[in-house]
């Protein structure tokens, strides 16, 4: 039953997930790899659109990816399983909210639990790097847990992708350091990614 | 009932304003929620925003739940919640369906493929700026950096790196309120 999957899926992100949408990104990176549902190409174009659309990004994601598995039905289903563990929590956490403040358990756990998800997410940002400008690719082993890095055709000679490292580093300029542009909205820099892409035809066609 | 359909519309509206992410949401709802309905005091908002930020799941969803939970109850949270994915349960079935027409198309796939650089960057920056707030000492910087490279090595779920992280959060601070 791939409905009651889908929300098992989701309800798992939703749960584990902590600090927004971004942090969702490595979860569904996992799902994908799990389940053989969406690649990692598919997972980025979504997240492009999801920030380029209105509606909170690990929404507008949970949508995009139960839509592509399982049409109209599966973008509701994964949803309501991303956004359950919230309401449950938070429902929780409201009753009890000045104790929750003051429990030091709670606060202990989130110094461990801050750097850890952003190391989720410098991870994901990794395996992302290495597919889009690099020719290695990251495969889960067929046993034991430790991942195969293997360098596709071509060799040492095809190891990076010129054109994007160019836009990349330009792009990295553009949102960090250059003064009128480094406050511009996602949106703007995923459109100009996009003209710079059809006009040096950067999927090869 | 009216109560709840005002709910259900105003955070609706809050979640099509919402572009790009929780963090753009907070002075709407300091508009919304604060001066125009009266439904939390910028006390509240800032606390349930905080809480928001370290509960597991989307900020925006557990910022409206804690604001529709407080106005009307359970049924509020709830509520509240389904009006901010409202929007994009709509926006993103149509885009959705859109794109997986045009997918073939030989300039969609350049221009996908010029967009895919761009989320590189935009998750090299999103994690940069997680990265100020999160790491702020050693153990944290240690804890990141573990994380980072066993996480791309090997094939484990993002699962067990949160739960051994909370375990060691708290053994870490309990070790160290001990030593001083």
């Amino acid at each position: 039953m791939i409905y009651l999957r889908l929300f098992y899926e989701f309800f798992k992100t939703g749960l584990f997930a902590i600090g927004g949408g971004m942090a969702t990104l490595p979860f569904l990176h996992d799902m994908g790899e799990a389940t053989g549902w969406f690649t990692q190409a598919q997972l980025m174009n979504m997240l492009a659109v999801s920030e380029s659309t209105p509606g909170p990004i690990g929404i507008n994601m949970a949508t995009y990816v139960g839509y592509t598995i399982a049409g109209i039905p599966g973008g509701i289903i994964a949803t309501l399983g991303e956004v359950t563990p919230s309401i449950i929590v938070i429902l929780i956490i409201a009753a009890l909210l000045r104790s929750f403040r003051e429990n030091r358990y709670v606060d202990r756990a989130f110094y461990g639990l801050r750097p850890a998800s952003t190391g989720l997410i410098g991870a994901a940002c990794v395996s992302v790097v290495l597919e889009v400008l690099t020719n290695i690719t990251v495969t889960a082993p067929e046993s034991g847990i430790i991942n195969r890095f293997q360098l596709g055709e071509g060799g040492l000679a095809q190891l990076i992708s010129w054109p994007g490292l160019v836009l990349a580093v330009i792009l990295l300029a553009l949102t960090n350091w250059v003064k009128p542009t480094k406050g511009l909205h996602p949106i703007v820099f995923i459109g100009l990614s996009a003209v710079v892409g059809v006009v040096f035809r950067f999927a090869g066609v | 009932m009216k109560e709840l359909w005002t709910l259900f519309w105003t955070f609706a509206k809050m979640g099509v304003m919402t572009f790009g992410g929780g963090m753009a949401m907070l002075p709407i709802l300091q508009r919304e929620v604060v001066e125009n309905k009266h439904w939390a005091t910028e006390e509240e908002l800032t606390d349930y925003y905080a809480i928001g930020q370290c509960t597991p799941g989307i900020i925006a969803v557990n910022t409206a739940t804690f604001i529709g939970q407080k106005f009307k109850g359970i049924p509020g949270g709830i509520v509240a919640t389904l009006g901010v994915v409202f929007p994009s349960l709509v926006i993103i079935t149509i885009l959705a369906g859109l794109i997986n027409n045009f997918a073939d198309l030989a300039w969609v796939q350049n221009a996908f493929a010029g967009i895919q650089v761009c989320v590189c960057v935009l998750i090299f920056n999103a994690t940069v700026k997680l990265l100020k707030k999160s790491v702020v000492d050693k153990p944290t910087a240690v804890i990141f950096a573990a994380v980072l490279i066993c996480s791309v090595v090997m094939d484990l779920s993002p699962v067990w790196f949160i739960l051994v992280a909370a375990v060691l959060g708290i053994l870490l601070k309990n070790w160290e309120v001990k030593r001083a």
